[in-house]
């Protein structure tokens, strides 16, 4: 449902008649136009993953991440703006430092991302501000379990078992939904996710695109890392032969 | 001699103090004297020097008692936000975490011993002493004041991994009382507090119901009692 919003989209402290802050609708359209990014929460975990549309063959293989360790066990995948998608990842290590030097205990996922969608929210209320114009999914494994949570520009912040942003969320999403994400391991995850990322990259309209995936489960024993190089390989493996079963059709 | 007829009252009160921490099977029981000095004079016979901070951590004070009194205001204000916050009660760690950032961080200026002890739903009933420079020690068990020095072979002997509740319990009302009996800044009654899953539970020892060590004498009630009893007859020679 998108309209134009002559004379209110000016500010981001101006509401439109029918009470929509535009600007705020403007951000998201800057994640909407950004490679997709997926993640889903297995039993024993979560795994992230992100198509990474690369803009020039000159790039190095493996630079310009999008995926972002937070702390030892949690982690975000970035879609939108990349500097602005920096600055939310920086604020949220920050945090997770300041509770754990506070509290004396790792930061648990709920209260972090509250604090980053608190953050996100933040930069949404003053007129000399603009929104971020970039959306993240934080995956973590804390001490109440593996969870996973989304923050859009507008600073809101639910609870997930699957989410998708980006150029292909809508697909994506339909092919998560058909997952029994509660009987999977994040092994089976990260298959699936790879999968679905090759499923919904648009040859046609973009250029090649660099799988990145991350996961925190108990075989990477709770920690945030990067998928396994070998696992990685397999992945891509059975999303591409996934891929080509389809286009046989 | 004559110098201890004059207490300086307002000296700054300061608990003398035996005070205990002890994990059994299933919790822990915090357990203190009842002594509150100032100089020589006793300014509280029966304080309570086991401190609620939440629903289920409760700290022993040792020390100067304004100092341990501010810093667990302090800590009960930040854990009652930290709850509201987090949704859920906190846990023993992080109480004990907060108090000793503060015991740290005004090292200076503090001078209290503190054993925080509690359950909670993830690690169960653990003690963390936090003596006076602001190290915390998650112990098994934790001793604290200047009844303690008197204790730490007792303990050496007498502890045991994985004890019943009514074990630990008599194991600490033990100790305190050995410890008042050779302590002249620990006396009056023995206060436990028992947290476990099932929740908090206040037990109280009057002095004159513990047991009497090696040379101590029973206690006397006033020679005053002979006068008023029912049938006063002179003292023969």
């Amino acid at each position: 449902m998108s309209s134009i919003g002559t004379g209110y989209d000016l500010s981001v402290t101006t509401f439109s008649p029918d009470g929509r802050v535009f600007q705020i609708e403007y951000a998201a359209k800057a994640v909407d136009n950004s490679g997709t990014v997926v993640g889903i929460k297995c039993k024993d975990g979560i795994v992230i993953g992100v198509e990474k549309l690369i803009a020039s063959k000159m790039m190095l293989p493996g630079s310009n991440r999008r995926i972002h360790s937070v702390h030892r066990h949690s982690g975000m995948g970035v879609a939108g703006l990349a500097a602005d998608g920096r600055q939310i990842v920086a604020r949220a290590k920050s945090e997770a430092h300041n509770y754990e030097s506070t509290y004396g205990e790792p930061i648990p996922v709920k209260e972090l991302a509250e604090r980053v969608a608190s953050y996100v929210h933040l930069c949404t209320l003053y007129w000399w501000l603009r929104p971020f114009g970039s959306g993240v999914i934080l995956g973590g494994y804390d001490r109440d379990g593996p969870q996973l949570y989304m923050v859009e520009p507008s600073g809101v912040s639910y609870r997930y078992y699957g989410a998708a942003i980006g150029k292909g969320r809508q697909a994506a999403k339909t092919e998560i939904e058909k997952l029994k994400l509660s009987e999977m391991t994040c092994r089976q995850g990260v298959i699936e996710v790879a999968k679905i990322i090759y499923g919904v990259h648009d040859e046609a309209k973009d250029k090649t695109f660099e799988l990145e995936m991350s996961w925190v489960c108990d075989e990477s024993n709770r920690q945030h890392q990067k998928v396994p190089e070998a696992l990685l390989e397999e992945a891509k493996a059975a999303a591409q032969a996934a891929l080509e079963e389809m286009d046989a059709d | 001699m004559d110098r201890d007829a004059t207490a300086d009252v307002n000296a700054p009160h300061s608990m003398g103090t035996t005070i205990i921490g002890v994990t059994y099977n299933g919790g822990v029981i915090l357990g203190a004297d009842s002594r509150t000095s100032t100089g020589l004079y006793v300014a509280n016979r029966a304080s309570d020097k086991i401190t609620q901070l939440t629903d289920n951590v409760y700290i022993c004070r040792s020390g100067s008692a304004a100092d341990s009194q501010i810093v667990s205001d302090y800590v009960r204000y930040f854990l009652h936000q930290h709850t509201i916050q987090l949704g859920q009660p906190a846990t023993v760690k992080v109480a004990a975490n907060l108090v000793r950032l503060l015991a740290y961080n005004n090292k200076n200026m503090l001078q209290t011993g503190i054993i925080v002890g509690g359950w909670d739903k993830y690690e169960g009933g653990k003690i963390y002493g936090i003596p006076l420079g602001g190290t915390i020690l998650e112990q098994p068990f934790a001793i604290g004041g200047s009844g303690s020095s008197y204790l730490y072979g007792f303990f050496d002997q007498a502890w045991k991994e994985g004890m019943t509740k009514e074990e630990a319990e008599q194991l600490v009302v033990k100790a305190v009382s050995l410890a008042i009996a050779r302590d002249g800044a620990s006396g009056g009654v023995v206060r436990t507090v028992t947290i476990n899953s099932e929740g908090v539970t206040r037990n109280f020892y009057p002095g004159d119901q513990l047991p009497l060590w090696h040379d101590e004498v029973e206690a006397h009630n006033s020679l005053l009692d002979i006068l008023n009893a029912s049938n006063p007859e002179p003292m023969s020679t």
